[in-house]
């Protein structure tokens, strides 16, 4: 079988079958590779589109991306509804199966180590955004009348975004510990640009948590009941993703420390 | 065909996904393994410059006055930190109140 291995995830070996109509990158359907007691998830692409020189031009084509991503994810999906999934970083690619075997043997410890931790675990995303003001947008009513009115408009401006953005950070740090202590691990990604998410607002938190499938239905309510609780702000949630965030061996930094700090 | 445990039904996923979200999963997280085709995401140039800006830096945030788990002391240990920080100089201002000639002679 010629061509690239382009590998998605690695997991342990499933039951259930994936649907049948599921392509991934490269309009290529998964395929699998079992070694020992795990699989590799993986598409046989084309060298011209994969080897080194056309993928690094691929990947400076935003559609190509976007569309690879798209793919990649789907896949990672899908084996989220049979199985829990070890998802690779995006364009992980071998040379045939025998690479992909080797790097399985190398690696045998940490996927099996890190599926054990994982296993039965999903991952909820979830966002805070400050919605945008009317006010924001539109120009004040009038012209400022004198020097001493447009000075006082101007103060009144930078005070209330000074307080809303307090009000944000509060909603959003009190949102995150009642989250964090329901769920089993946390991870705090930077806040996405409206560049590209084309959310409007601007975001405040954007966070991980990994909680167990059977609780996943409790935390999603917990999550609904916010909803309502801060005016003008807006809490967006996402998932359940494969555990993207939680393949890292490192646990979270805060509960690590709980022993304390070593003060002088 | 079952599924392993009860999931609710996807949030935000399918295909009204914010790409965002996607990208920020795909290319950031999820497992490095260096494989015999040898990108590093961080060599392109579309990444590092357009990707960079739409997943916004840390120092972005802080810009914008997004850090406020950087001054909690409960989720943040640089916070833990600056209170000790803060926490040993106010010690030493006092104890230079208290004992005046002797901070003098150490100086």
């Amino acid at each position: 079988m010629s061509g690239l291995r382009y590998v998605y995830a690695v997991c342990r070996p499933f039951r259930s079958a994936l649907q049948s109509q599921l392509t991934g990158v490269a309009g290529q359907p998964p395929r699998q590779l079992t070694h020992h007691g795990l699989i590799a998830v993986y598409s046989v692409v084309p060298e011209r589109d994969f080897a080194e020189e056309p993928l690094r031009a691929h990947l400076e084509d935003l559609n190509w991306l976007a569309e690879t991503a798209r793919a990649h994810q789907g896949v990672i999906d899908a084996l989220t509804v049979v199985t829990t999934p070890l998802p690779l970083r995006l364009a992980t690619v071998f040379r045939d199966d025998s690479a992909l075997r080797t790097m399985m043997e190398s690696r045998e410890e940490y996927f099996l180590r890190t599926l054990d931790r994982l296993e039965g675990r999903v991952e909820w995303g979830v966002k805070v955004y400050v919605e945008p003001r009317p006010e924001d947008t539109e120009a004040p009513a009038g012209k400022p009348e004198s020097g001493r009115d447009y000075l006082r408009r101007r103060r009144l401006s930078a005070r209330d975004h000074e307080y809303i953005w307090q009000e944000a950070t509060e909603f959003a740090g009190r949102l995150h510990a009642t989250l964090s202590s329901y769920a089993e691990d946390s991870r705090l990604h930077n806040p996405q640009s409206r560049a590209l998410s084309g959310a409007a607002g601007q975001n405040v938190l954007n966070a991980a948590y990994l909680v167990p499938r059977g609780d996943s239905e409790e935390f999603v309510e917990l999550v609904d009941r916010t909803k309502d609780e801060a005016p003008g702000m807006r809490v967006e949630l996402t998932g359940p993703w494969a555990a993207y965030s939680f393949t890292g061996e490192e646990t979270n930094e805060e509960t690590d420390e709980e022993t304390g700090d070593e003060g002088p | 065909m079952t599924t392993p445990g009860r999931l609710p039904e996807p949030y935000g996923q399918g295909g009204g996904a914010n790409l965002a979200d996607i990208l920020e999963r795909v290319l950031d997280k999820g497992v490095i393994i260096a494989g015999d085709i040898r990108i590093n995401l961080l060599d392109i140039e579309l990444l590092t410059v357009k990707l960079r800006l739409i997943v916004a830096s840390v120092d972005k945030a802080r810009e914008m006055g997004i850090d406020w788990w950087e001054d909690d002391p409960a989720l943040s240990s640089r916070a833990r930190r600056d209170e000790l920080a803060r926490e040993n100089a106010e010690l030493r201002e006092r104890l230079a109140r208290l004992e005046p000639g002797r901070s003098q002679e150490e100086a």
